[in-house]
């Protein structure tokens, strides 16, 4: 009988070279006793073995493969199940593919314990640092114990991970080593004392903060997890604590009451209203979304948002400030005081209100309380911004020929700015669309001058810029015509 | 937010990140530190790091850069009306984080997601610059998956597609009716549109340019999304007629199911039920049917109840009770498409049958030691020396597989 020694380091090359030696020399799996340098030489070791005739064979991949993996398992009898199973192949090379032969399932069944103990390796090694923080390749080491003997085939897989670190991996049998770039191996150590490391704390916060106490789900952790392996893991003396209150934590949270927003929800609000999109739907669907805004604060204390009216293909949009105490009221635009006097005036200048597309430029009225009275309050440049998403939704949807414009606020919501009013009155400025604006006061501006000769001054300007309004209308209108008729 | 250390905001940071299920660290390209010029590596298979007592694994370091957010979805613990504690990370924070905990072989990577704050712009932009950190300054090698927030601006995906790995973002919810209930700040037809445009750059970066370089991966582990299960009332069919959607589509890696699960300071509109986990499970169990099974949807839904996955069975159990005319299957004859249809039969058992049986007839106990169960595959099977005999046609087969009943307590 042949005694074969294979050695604790290198050992898959090894038992391949012996394996291929004993084929060459004929002998048989009886005539092999195989060992490592830890087992007892047994009785008839040492008794020659007979000589035969060499074995030619060919020896499939996936077995070469399959060997190079269960030469790392614990089991003393792997070496010899191995040339076993590799006699056997001689005659039926086929049988590295029967998943049903009782043999090759056993070692199968080894490989993937091997395979297994090496991703747990790769996954449950914590490596501490040993130099310092600053050194140009920083220095780590780690204490692991595997169930195989997997540190030398699983070393490589670190050496490619961490390749500009210094690091050790000590385990009970070996020690790998890798410092400058170089691999190497030496024999295992009792388990060393590492100092200290800061980022534990941090990865332990992690792991507790990580965990949802509403799924528990011990066994699906510790058959990934299994305990043999906790005594090495930082992480797993947090475990005990974390299941334990985790029914506690479940039953607080859902017996929590619910609580009120924080204040900032408010703003923050308001900061994903300025970056949505423009408003997509059908026609008929704006007014009812006009309605269900809440895109500002200013929905909270107005009785209703008030859409603009009118035919959808009017020519001529009336864009005002905003909806005053009535309006608010009626869900209607200019229905109040200001709206009365617009439509004596624009019948005197021959403008027929029920032909345009009446809106304002913010859609909710904004006013402080005093005693029964709303007093009318002009809003401010981040509600003008925020409404000017209905704006435009209103005018992508009418498509008017001009705009007139009435008041600051609707100058603003149009071309950018309300500055200087009175100076613009009666010009016309162009949107980025193209759309002309002729601008005008507001109404209300007439309502509260006090200097009654001023007033009527004012009035007559008012008139003169409807009039114009009217005469634009007009000619674009038939210049469009015309072009309608060029074309056609 | 000043004067919170790292280890609060961290503590705060993770527990706003740990209701997306996705942990996959796999399926990127091969890059290794071996020259050592840089840190990690990134193979085939991912690593699971360790697992929490909820079972799941944790394989990245999976943070939210802030959970300050301007929208108000109703299932999401970081919503604006929420009184959560918030924080936010800095750049150099997450970098360190990450680097540092990947050196001690905690993780496989950075998952690196973000509440929207200001503009979704300025987050995305943000969250790139982390992850252009990593990888250009500290020459991480690592895996990174980095959400994406819909309306970003194109080059900033193009940007975070070259750096990351993998990108995602979340449907949430089954139906855009849902949406509009739970999410309504929320665009369904904008997160459509952003992973079409994903799988238009993934599909574009493929080509090689007009010089006949290859042009850069786009995020090469592919993209995956999330749906909530059990927040509105969507049935099994639903949820399932979705992802199927979503990943012809858009070629997704994957869907993830998560349970919806109760959150601190919840809203009044959800209910705080315990998280349906079996649910979860069973539709996890119909997507890998559908997708490596050759089951279509039609099948799988015909064996539930209301369009809903029998709890207490395995969908491809529940189709065979249903369709029991297709069998006992001949493991000895049967091609592979039928076999996989077999319960308790796996791909891998599946494969290991037909290439034995190459060389010779298999028997109850090969399959048995090729991985396959025959405890569930026993009545539904032929093979040398065994028959279910009138097994298949018994009116109690059913009741075999139903889970022991349980004693009612006393108390």
């Amino acid at each position: 009988m042949r005694h074969i020694i294979v050695p604790d380091f290198g050992t898959a090359a090894a038992w391949r070279k012996a394996a291929r030696a004993c084929l060459n020399e004929g002998l048989s799996p009886a005539d092999i006793s195989w060992g490592s340098e830890q087992t007892e030489r047994g009785l008839f070791d040492d008794q020659p073995a007979a000589a035969a005739a060499p074995v030619k064979m060919t020896v499939p991949r996936s077995f070469v493969e399959l060997a190079e993996t269960v030469c790392w398992h614990r089991d003393p009898d792997r070496f010899a199940r191995l040339y076993a199973f590799l006699w056997r192949l001689k005659d039926a090379p086929h049988l590295i593919a029967d998943r049903g032969d009782t043999e090759l399932a056993h070692l199968r069944g080894m490989e993937k314990s091997v395979r297994r103990c090496q991703h747990k390796m790769k996954a449950f090694v914590r490596f501490r640092e040993i130099g310092n923080r600053d050194d140009p390749r920083r220095s780590f080491a780690a204490w692991f114990e595997p169930t195989h003997h997997t540190l030398e085939p699983t070393a490589d897989f670190f050496a490619r991970r961490f390749g500009d670190m210094d690091w050790r991996i000590v385990t009970p049998e070996k020690t790998a080593i890798f410092m400058n770039g170089k691999l190497s191996f030496a024999p295992g150590q009792a388990k060393p004392e590492l100092p200290d490391d800061a980022s534990e704390a941090l990865w332990l916060t992690y792991f507790r903060s990580i965990f949802n106490p509403a799924r528990l789900k011990v066994q699906a952790m510790t058959s990934e997890m299994p305990k043999k392996y906790w005594k090495n893991l930082p992480e797993a003396a947090t475990i005990p604590d974390l299941i334990a209150n985790a029914p506690a934590r479940a039953r607080a949270m859902a017996d929590a009451a619910p609580t009120l927003p924080p204040v900032r929800a408010e703003k923050a609000r308001q900061q994903l209203a300025a970056h949505m999109s423009a408003w997509e739907g059908p026609k008929e669907a704006l007014p009812a979304a006009i309605h269900a805004c809440t895109r500002c604060p200013l929905h909270q204390n107005a009785t209703q948002a008030v859409p603009g009216v009118g035919p959808l293909d009017a020519a001529l949009m009336i864009v005002g400030e905003q909806p005053g105490d009535q309006e608010d009221l009626a869900g209607l635009p200019f229905v109040g005081p200001a709206g009365q006097l617009f439509d004596r005036v624009a019948e005197a200048a021959g403008l027929r209100r029920q032909e345009a597309f009446v809106t304002n430029a913010v859609k909710h009225f904004k006013f402080s309380p005093r005693g029964k009275r709303r007093l009318h309050q002009r809003p401010n440049s981040g509600e003008i911004e925020h409404c000017r998403w209905w704006l435009d939704a209103e005018r992508a949807l009418v498509k008017p020929k001009l705009i007139l414009a009435l008041g600051a606020t609707a100058a603003e919501a149009l071309t950018g700015t309300g500055a200087d009013i009175l100076r613009r009155r009666g010009t016309v400025e162009q949107l980025a669309d193209g759309t002309p604006v002729l601008l005008a006061v507001h109404p209300s501006f007439l309502l509260r001058l006090p200097d009654p000769a001023e007033r009527e001054r004012q009035m007559a300007l008012f008139e003169a810029d409807l009039r114009r309004a009217v005469e634009m209308v007009a000619a674009l209108a038939a210049r469009t015509g015309r072009q309608d008729m060029a074309a056609g | 937010m000043t004067g919170k250390t790292l280890e609060s905001k961290l503590a705060i940071l993770s527990d706003a990140a740990k209701y997306d299920a996705s942990c996959a660290s796999s399926g990127s390209t091969k890059r290794d530190s071996r020259d050592g010029k840089g840190l990690g590596s990134n193979q085939g298979s991912g690593i699971c790091h360790a697992y929490a007592p909820d079972g799941r694994c944790i394989s990245l370091l999976k943070i939210l850069m802030t959970n300050f957010c301007i929208y108000d979805c109703a299932y999401c613990i970081n919503r604006v009306s929420s009184n959560v504690p918030r924080a936010r990370f800095s750049v150099d924070e997450v970098v360190r984080l990450t680097i540092d905990f990947y050196r001690r072989n905690y993780i496989e990577g950075l998952f690196l997601s973000s509440g929207v704050i200001r503009s979704p712009d300025a987050t995305m932009s943000d969250m790139v610059q982390i992850v252009r950190k990593l990888r250009e300054e500290e020459n991480f090698r690592g895996y990174i998956h980095l959400k994406t927030i819909p309306d970003a601006a194109p080059e900033l995906i193009e940007e975070a597609g070259r750096l990351a790995d993998r990108l995602s973002i979340n449907v949430e919810l089954p139906t855009d009716a849902s949406m509009k209930t739970f999410a309504s700040e929320k665009n369904p037809g904008q997160i459509r549109r952003a992973m079409a445009d994903v799988r238009l750059r993934k599909e574009a970066a493929r080509d090689k340019t007009h010089t006949g370089r290859k042009a850069p991966k786009f995020a090469p582990a592919g993209q995956s999304t999330q749906m909530i299960i059990g927040a509105d009332g969507s049935n099994d069919a639903a949820i399932l007629g979705e992802s199927t959607r979503l990943y012809s589509s858009y070629q997704l890696k994957r869907v993830y199911y998560s349970a919806f699960s109760p959150i601190p300071d919840s809203t009044s509109r959800l209910p705080l039920i315990s998280p349906p986990l079996v649910r979860e499970h069973r539709l996890y169990q119909a997507d890998w049917l559908l997708r490596f099974y050759g089951f279509d949807l039609k099948e799988i839904v015909s064996g539930a109840r209301d369009g809903n996955l029998d709890l207490d069975l395995d969908p491809k159990l529940a189709w065979a009770l249903k369709h029991r005319e297709v069998f006992p299957v001949d493991i000895n004859r049967a091609d592979r498409e039928l076999l996989l249809r077999v319960p308790g039969f796996g791909v891998k058992t599946v494969s290991r049958i037909l290439s034995t049986r190459r060389y010779r007839s298999i028997r109850y106990e090969d399959v048995v030691r090729m991985g396959g169960s025959m405890k569930k595959a026993g009545p539904f099977v032929t093979a040398q020396g065994w028959s279910p005999g009138g097994l298949i046609d018994t009116a109690q087969l059913r009741s075999r597989f139903l889970p022991p009943p349980q004693q009612l307590s006393l108390l």
